[in-house]
């Protein structure tokens, strides 16, 4: 089954950003917004929820910096200590340098990791493009007709007023998965206190 | 509105959209390749075949074929992988590093330079491979549960230290580097087609470039350069107390790691303009890489430079200093022993010759600083080899003084690296942009040329209303008060 979408495409970042906040406003939620580099205050602007990757990658850290530890501690103090010196076999200075490697090894591999998982990467995906250029130099913004079929000229007039391009239909294969939005009363106060 | 002062440099010639910065990179790794591709890959290649059958005959035959003895037992080999790793190391300072300080000029150059590292890296890792001599135990550096009695590596030893620290340093610039190179591997697969975008969309991992994706790029990216900041530090610092833990004159010193980690900086940015000065005539990205991130980088080697310069008086200061008959020995050897010619060459290309890029002129000639890059990456060499070498061969007794030259396999193997990273990056840049596109696309707003004509023309045009445009524009990163 073909899934409808209505397309607006901006050329610039600065209009895209007013637009959003406008539509928003309007009352609507926009499916998906294609940029092609990362503009800066887009996600505040579409209202998403903030990103919980870096506190994944501190969780998986701290796991490499108990890991390390633990790892040298049983090898050296209990498996097999060895006395060089009369050292003491758990001599936790000459293990920094290997706990603090360890810490960041895990913390980067994990973290690039739940990147991928999360955003659904793959090598077998060719993902179906809704403009050839949004890696080039337009900004897509793409709006579900599944949920606002019954409104589409408001939305295009929306577009068009806010500084949109071009718009068209677009039909796609497959779905465009859900975003998690911040919930209305949220994103109002978030705008309010970025104004300020 | 983002806004910049007007007296910033521009980084982006050329009153360049959006659309002509994918075109002038992207049409980097399109079309045939041309001749001159053909032909420094030809003759990397060639010099990679070399070093490949250097080192095949060193591991049939055992590293007694190198001019290693019995005093001597760490010379080229240790030399150039201390000179390969501090290569390495400019690429994750402008990525990580810059990225912090949010140098915007970064943005041109980081993608080679963080490529550069990690080639580098694969040239200095070889090293102590091959060193080892038995290459199919090398599994026996790692803490893996065995059956010789489970007998464990030394977690006290800098060189165990040094195996962690090399690879999760390789592991972090890999993923770094293949992260950021997402969403332009996605730009060449929607313009490509047939196989070649088939390829593309599997090395791009099916990016689109959604608003969530790049929230989370964002934070991955802040984060991984957060991480690798200090593992850059620590990489070469560690790599340092493999000398500095030891109690070899000249070698037991607590100056090793600021002083290893600059001079690693030092080299590396000296590689990365050689790399970048060819790659900017030969793909015409003079637009991109400008006269400004050459300037700009040359005052980091001078930077960096001066440290390593100020280490080296530092290290003979002490050695006269401590009083130790011993350590003055060895820094008056260093300088006047059989070794002072590599002694003297050290000096003359690390501590003066970086002292000439204080003068403007010089900081912005092309030619000059190839030329530089050259020199710099010649002292480089020559710090590690007069710091391994001239402090081993004169042992504690006198009867085991010795002399060490290289035997041809290992001037191949030193050479065939050289083509291995050659190779590795020619590579590379045909088939990657050589250009972070995304990353130049977002700074074109502030460092464009036209953007910043157009932000001088508004100062002037305030400035003869008699008001200040401070208060009332965005000032994003400038200072703007002069003429309030």
């Amino acid at each position: 089954m073909k899934h409808k979408y209505l397309v607006g495409l901006f050329d610039d970042e600065e209009p895209l950003l007013v637009a959003t906040k406008k539509i928003r406003k309007a009352g609507y939620r926009m499916k998906e917004i294609f940029t092609p580099f990362p503009v800066h205050g887009l996600d505040e602007a579409m209202g998403l929820q903030d990103t919980r990757l870096h506190t994944i990658g501190f969780v998986i850290g701290a796991c490499g910096t108990l890991f390390a530890i633990g790892m040298m501690g049983f090898i050296t103090a209990v498996d097999w200590p060895i006395n060089v010196g009369g050292k003491p076999f758990f001599a936790f200075p000459s293990f920094v340098p290997i706990t603090f490697e360890l810490t960041v090894l895990f913390a980067s591999v994990g973290m690039t990791v739940i990147f991928y998982l999360r955003n659904g990467f793959s090598v077998f995906k060719d993902p179906e493009i809704v403009d050839p250029r949004i890696t080039d130099d337009r900004f897509a913004m793409v709006f579900c007709m599944k949920k606002y079929g019954d409104r589409q000229g408001q939305i295009e007039d929306l577009l068009k007023k806010t500084g949109a391009v071009e718009v068209k239909e677009r039909y796609l294969e497959e779905e465009l998965p859900d975003n998690l939005f911040k919930s209305d009363k949220e994103y109002f106060e978030s705008l309010e206190k970025a104004h300020h | 509105m983002q806004y910049s002062s007007p007296e910033r440099q521009p980084l982006i010639e050329g009153h360049k959209t959006y659309h002509d910065i994918t075109e002038d990179i992207a049409s980097g790794n399109e079309g045939t390749p041309p001749l001159a591709w053909l032909i420094g890959l030809g003759i990397s290649a060639t010099v990679a075949t070399i070093g490949v059958l250097c080192i095949l005959w060193t591991i049939w035959q055992g590293i007694g074929v190198w001019g290693l003895n019995k005093t001597i037992g760490w010379a080229w080999d240790i030399t150039n992988f201390v000179w390969w790793i501090g290569i390495g190391h400019a690429g994750t300072l402008i990525s990580a590093i810059l990225l912090l300080f949010r140098q915007r000029w970064r943005t041109g150059v980081n993608r080679a330079a963080e490529a550069m590292t990690i080639f580098a890296v694969i040239c200095a890792g070889l090293f102590p491979l091959i060193h080892m001599g038995r290459i199919w135990l090398a599994f026996f550096i790692f803490p893996l549960p065995n059956t010789r009695g489970m007998l464990w590596v030394n977690f006290n030893s800098p060189l165990l230290w040094d195996v962690f620290a090399i690879s999760t340093y390789f592991t972090v610039s890999l993923l770094f580097w293949y992260s950021g190179l997402l969403p332009d591997i996605a730009t060449l697969r929607d313009r490509a087609t047939g196989m070649k975008r088939r390829i593309y969309a599997a090395m791009s991992f099916g990016w689109s470039g959604k608003a969530k994706h790049w929230q989370r790029f964002e934070s991955l990216s802040l984060v991984l350069a957060g991480l690798a900041t200090p593992l850059v530090l620590s990489v070469h610092s560690i790599v340092s107390f493999d000398f500095a833990t030891s109690v070899i004159p000249g070698w037991h010193t607590t100056i090793f790691p600021p002083y290893f980690v600059a001079g690693a900086i030092f080299s590396g940015f000296a590689m990365v303009l050689t790399l970048m000065l060819i790659a900017r005539k030969l793909m015409n990205l003079q637009e991109y890489i400008t006269i400004a991130h050459i300037e700009s980088m040359n005052k980091v080697i001078v930077m960096t430079g001066s440290i390593v310069g100020v280490a080296y008086i530092t290290e003979l200061f002490v050695a006269a200093y401590s009083g130790n008959v011993y350590e003055q020995y060895a820094f008056w050897n260093r300088a006047t022993g059989p070794y002072w010619w590599s002694y003297w060459c050290m000096m003359t290309c690390n501590v003066i010759s970086p002292q000439l890029f204080w003068i403007k002129k010089l900081r912005r000639n092309i030619a000059f600083t190839f030329f530089m890059s050259i020199v710099i990456n010649i002292g480089m060499w020559f710090e590690r080899f007069v710091i391994i070498v001239t402090s081993l061969h004169r042992d504690y007794i006198p009867s085991s003084w010795s002399y060490y030259s290289p035997t041809w396999v290992e001037v191949g193997i030193f050479v065939g690296t050289m083509g291995i990273f050659m190779t590795l990056f020619l590579i590379f840049a045909r088939f990657l942009p050589v250009i972070a596109i995304a990353e130049v696309k977002s700074i074109l707003k502030v460092s464009g040329d036209q953007y910043l004509e157009k932000f001088a023309e508004e100062e002037k045009a305030a400035r003869e209303k008699g008001i200040s445009i401070a208060g009332s524009a965005n000032v994003a990163g400038a200072r703007h008060d002069k003429d309030a």
